[in-house]
């Protein structure tokens, strides 16, 4: 034996036994975290990976969102016979928030299917690669935005003036203000939610690979039933006058994508801020944190091998 | 203080058919009742019932035929698979230079591999940048840093490789056979950082097939077999009963003592 062999070490010591442990599950996430150096330069490398020689190169993210935001805000606006001025900000705002969250699902899915060369080779903490994810999806976002500070800069007087419509006959909302200010924990608390969302559908997707397509098929369904092209004002009141039955706003209020979309896209574009999606949001994210957790402490260790 | 322990671990792949590996089965077969007997899901037993205890100064060579578990127990002491059964405790840092085409970017330059594979490790952007011009000058590589490395040679990979683990003074260096695949010259110049980082810090895991490389960096070995330890002693006595033949029979006295190998007749028997 080229080691010494004492009494101790024939027997492990009792923390050593057990590979499904909170404290090592919380021990990956406190890790994980602390190396922001490294997830910060995958992900970012991502984003450069994507667009490498291309001329344009990560403005390409921007582009895309611009020309998706003008065809569906041009689009949409006539339809209901919205205002462009307010309709397209509504629009671009929406599709931006959604096309972050629909990263998280559907790219948070893949998290470590994508990694599995990684995963193989060098000993990490599983939360790099979730982080990894959601840094890359903020980047994204970061880019999207650009075309909202465009916009919005362009529709100014509409969407600062108090009492404007989306829709005829719609609510009136505020305008921009200095209650804008929300975005910022609201985005900080969608990418929170990022984060429990790549851990736990990354774990299930990488012992279940049917899940990726499901969300993928799922998320098709969910953009058309959430607020996004369309408003809630049209949920509570008929084109024709009249109220309409009660539950149909409950198609809205029952999502919970509307919520996590209204406390960012609400003080983006001066809409009426509603506490009550904040708690909807707050509820969800302790939740989906519990059951990540859980899939960390349960599932961390056969990542390796699932992969 | 540099260790790895490890008590009579098991590792069990799990090998999931595209059958077994979707949903249907397991909720499906809960809720359709008995179809057919119960499905599990096949596995192959990796490595069976291992224990090692690792300290700081330890060399081991692992060797072994192909399939033998080398690289599954290298990843085990790497943390990279906690066992199935029984269980690992590993204290230290650790750098494991393995499959050399996996786990680099094929499309991103050398330095940017350098970067990632530094960060990886527990270096900071900084320490890393740092090192940079260390790792060029020790690789050869040069101005073909900047390319793509899927324009490296394998070769060139396993000199990227070996100049970022032996720049960043790792605790526990476990490195797989792939790095036999550089020239005679490098291989030497490799040899004497390696030599280096391990009296320097730490301990070394290395599986070969190639003996000379074992005699210069390793001083005891482990001989895997159909994923169970054959043999644990020290190096010469491994690999005389691996072999079949004594390695060292056709060499000077002197290159033994230099490499430090006592004779197998005087050293204890360490068979497991």
């Amino acid at each position: 034996m080229p080691a010494t062999a004492t009494a101790e070490q024939e027997q492990p010591p009792t923390q050593a036994r057990s590979y499904r442990s909170w404290s090592r599950a919380w021990q990956d996430l406190v890790e994980g975290s602390k190396q922001r150096q490294l997830w910060g330069h995958l992900g970012w490398q991502d984003i450069k990976q994507r667009y490498r020689r291309s001329v344009i190169g990560p403005l390409w993210i921007t582009l895309s969102m611009a020309i998706t935001a003008a065809g569906l805000g041009v689009l949409y606006s006539a339809l209901f016979h919205a205002q462009i001025q307010t309709f397209l900000p509504y629009i671009t705002v929406g599709f931006i928030v959604w096309n972050f969250m629909l990263g998280c699902l559907t790219e948070g899915t893949e998290t470590f299917i994508r990694n599995e060369g990684l995963i193989k080779h060098l000993p990490a903490p599983l939360t790099v690669y979730a982080l990894r994810t959601v840094w890359r999806l903020t980047l994204m976002f970061a880019h999207n935005m650009l075309v909202y500070f465009v916009i919005v800069a362009i529709f100014w007087s509409s969407l600062s003036e108090d009492g404007y419509v989306l829709t005829p006959g719609g609510n009136q909302e505020p305008g921009i203000s200095w209650s804008i200010v929300f975005a910022i924990p609201a985005f900080v608390v969608l990418a929170i939610n990022g984060g429990w969302v790549a851990i736990l559908f990354g774990i299930i997707s990488t012992r279940y690979r049917d899940i990726p397509p499901v969300i993928i098929s799922l998320t098709q369904l969910a953009f058309f039933m959430t607020p996004i092209v369309w408003t809630t004002d049209i949920l509570t009141k008929l084109p024709t006058g009249g109220a309409p039955p009660k539950w149909r706003i409950l198609v809205a209020e029952l999502n919970p994508l509307y919520h996590y979309i209204e406390i960012l896209r609400a003080p983006l574009i001066g809409a009426t801020q509603s506490w009550h999606h904040w708690v909807v949001v707050a509820a969800f994210t302790v939740v989906g944190w519990a059951l990540a957790m859980l899939a960390m402490r349960n599932y961390r260790a056969r990542i390796s091998y699932w992969v | 203080m540099v260790s790895i322990d490890v008590w009579n671990a098991s590792v069990d792949f799990p090998i999931f058919d595209a059958k077994s590996r979707s949903l249907k089965k397991a909720v499906l077969g809960k809720v359709g009742g008995k179809i057919g007997t119960e499905q599990k899901v096949p596995i192959i037993e990796a490595l069976h019932d291992i224990s090692v205890h690792l300290k700081e100064g330890d060399r081991v060579g692992l060797v072994g035929h192909n399939g033998a578990g080398k690289s599954t127990l290298l990843r085990l002491l790497a943390g990279i698979y906690e066992p199935t059964r029984g269980s690992s405790r590993i204290t230290g840092k650790v750098a494991p230079v393995f499959d050399l085409g996996v786990g680099m970017d094929p499309e991103i330059s050398g330095l940017e591999n350098i970067m990632i594979r530094g960060l990886f490790l527990g270096m900071s952007r900084k320490q890393m940048e740092k090192r940079v011009d260390d790792i060029a000058e020790f690789t050869e590589l040069g101005d073909y840093l900047q390319m793509p490395l899927r324009t490296y040679s394998t070769g060139m990979r396993v000199r990227l490789a070996l100049g970022v683990v032996t720049s960043i003074d790792p605790e526990i260096l476990l490195l797989d056979e792939g790095i036999g695949a550089v020239d005679a010259q490098f291989l030497n110049k490799a040899r004497t950082r390696l030599v280096d980082l391990v009296a320097r810090s730490g301990m070394l895991v290395f599986a070969s097939h190639q003996d000379d490389l074992l005699f210069e960096l390793c001083n005891t070995a482990i001989w895997m077999d159909e994923g169970q330890m054959k043999m644990q002693g020290s190096l010469r006595e491994v690999l005389t009963a691996y072999k079949g033949k004594d390695p060292f029979a056709h060499m000077d006295a002197e290159t033994i003592e230099r490499l430090g190998q006592p004779p197998v007749l005087t050293s204890k028997s360490g068979e497991v």
